[in-house]
């Protein structure tokens, strides 16, 4: 449940559902966002801009000419949103090639966690990942919770080019590199699937908040030959 | 189609297609976009008859040349502008903002350069001849969607125009004022208490500089280093236009149309509606300050500048 709502600036609201991040929480956040954004969908309120879901926040933009503060906190406090009302989550499989030309991070990784790239990577690939949100870049999923013995900060200096589909880890989570982009995670490989499809209209991402992900090892060969 | 066009003969230095912002879209990864300074953006479109919300091209600094073909149109510069009107005669005529022209076949618009600030916006009558991506014209280069495929326009792409019919419009021009102004009004932002009571002085005293890492995406501050006492980084969350958002090397970035749409760094303001505009505007080197003021203040700022806003626009009727 929202534990404290306030302004952000003069044109949004700012639900917080916590300090945590877990998925029960996040599952929360998730049920607000696809509740609200019906509502929006369907004209039932008035001058929202956008709606942004994080692990533990809720971020409602608004068009300071047409509402403000206090009429879309009113209806948000309002509201009443159970877990149950959007349970179509995906499960997706990803295919990663962790040759060393793309696992850019394993020595770093290596040397933080006292593990081997193999252990690394079996560890990595052993578990499904929860998908927290979707943003920073279009369509980058941050997915969690990965393996306690893999966890490790973000680089000291940041890539000034991280190459697209990279597989990035940092602290609990992983993420996809969607387009090149900087960034600071540890890379441990890359995929050759498309993540975010501009072309596709409905549903640009592939993986949404709330769906499942799991990863699975391709050659470099499969890799340079894929073809969706 | 149209077969009127712009053949750009120089791109300048990032000119792309702008409107009122792309929404719906930040839970997805895509910032909204959109004129950096909408105020600039809706004068130059009322200039030439066009609904407020039609695509305009915006131009940082230099700006491109243009050569009209296959047609005859109304077009409108706002902003702090230097530009010239190449005449087939090859008469050189000095461009004026904030009033429309014909401009002939074989014709051309070069835009010099904008004057002490960053953006300016060109509009012609009936609009350009672009698709709209997501409920909006607005090119965002980092997703690369919208108008131009999401790109900035180079040498030898082609701008496309709607009317190739001339509709006469009648002259216009809006007596705009620009007045330098360096104080930006903000609100306290979500994480202004990890602050030191120290950094909360400093915010809303010293100076800034604004540094060269100023572009769409946001504005790179420099001054007397913000201490943070509780955490320079907090768990990932959305962010909105006007954030400034505080890294841990102390120096404010406050986040513009086009800035990734989450992050994790403490924010210790959000610039108000009213001076979003301008805070766009201000070329490095420039000096600003910031003033706290309350959320219903920011709101009763927002209408005197929405009524100055139309004050302008009435100038055309």
């Amino acid at each position: 449940m929202i534990k404290n709502i306030s302004n952000l600036g003069d044109a949004a609201v700012y639900c917080d559902f916590g300090s945590d991040v877990n998925e029960k929480i996040n599952l929360n956040v998730i049920s607000y966002f696809n509740f609200l954004s019906k509502l929006v969908k369907e004209h039932k309120i008035n001058g929202v801009n956008n709606i942004t879901p994080s692990y533990n926040k809720l971020i409602i933009s608004f068009d300071l000419s047409k509402t403000n503060y206090l009429e879309i906190r009113k209806i948000v406090l309002d509201l009443s949103v159970n877990n149950e009302i959007n349970n179509n989550y995906k499960k997706i499989k990803i295919p990663v090639c962790c040759d060393e030309e793309f696992g850019l991070d394993f020595d770093r990784l290596s040397d933080k966690t006292k593990l081997s790239k193999e252990e690394i990577f079996e560890l990595f690939l052993d578990k499904e990942y929860f998908c927290y949100m979707t943003g920073f870049i279009a369509g980058m999923p941050f997915l969690g919770d990965i393996d306690k013995d893999i966890r490790c900060d973000r680089l000291e200096t940041p890539r000034v080019k991280v190459p697209k589909g990279s597989i990035g880890l940092t602290e609990q989570f992983a993420n996809i590199y969607t387009f090149e982009s900087p960034g600071g995670w540890n890379i441990i490989g890359n995929t050759p699937q498309k993540i975010f499809d501009k072309s596709n209209l409905e549903e640009p991402s592939l993986i949404k908040p709330g769906d499942k992900v799991n990863f699975y090892q391709i050659s470099k060969e499969d890799y340079l030959n894929w073809n969706e | 189609m149209s077969n009127t066009y712009f053949e750009i003969l120089r791109s300048g230095i990032n000119t792309t297609v702008q409107d009122t912002g792309r929404n719906h879209m930040y839970h997805v990864g895509i910032a909204v976009s959109g004129a950096i300074d909408q105020r600039n953006y809706k004068l130059s479109n009322k200039l030439v008859n066009n609904d407020l919300s039609d695509a305009v091209i915006e131009f940082a600094y230099q700006g491109p040349l243009l050569k009209l073909k296959n047609g005859k149109i109304h077009f409108s510069i706002t902003g702090d502008v230097l530009f010239k009107i190449i005449r087939k005669n090859s008469i050189i005529e000095d461009g004026i903002c904030y009033k429309n022209y014909i401009l002939e076949d074989e014709e051309q618009i070069d835009i010099i350069s904008t004057k002490n600030t960053i953006y300016g916006y060109l509009s012609v009558n009936g609009g350009f001849d672009l698709e709209k991506v997501w409920n909006s014209y607005s090119t965002n280069t980092k997703a690369n969607i919208g108008s131009n495929n999401g790109k900035k326009y180079s040498l030898q792409d082609k701008i496309f125009i709607k009317n190739s019919d001339l509709q006469i419009i009648k002259e216009m021009k809006i007596n705009y004022k620009h007045t330098p102004d360096n104080l930006i009004r903000v609100i306290k932002g979500t994480n202004f208490d990890y602050f030191s009571s120290e950094a909360k002085n400093i915010f809303f005293k010293q100076e800034f500089l604004v540094t060269k890492l100023a572009d769409r995406m946001g504005v790179r501050l420099s001054g007397h280093k913000l201490e943070n006492t509780i955490s320079t980084n907090i768990k990932s969350e959305g962010l909105v236009r006007g954030v400034i958002q505080v890294p841990t090397d102390g120096n404010p970035i406050i986040m513009l149309s086009d800035h990734g749409t989450i992050g994790g760094y403490p924010k210790i303001g959000v610039v108000i509606s009213a001076d979003l505009d301008r805070v766009g505007q201000f070329t490095p080197g420039s000096i600003i300050k910031f003033k706290e003021v309350s959320l219903e203040e920011a709101q009763n700022i927002f209408k005197a500048y929405t009524e100055e806003t139309n004050k302008y626009l009435n100038e055309c009727n």
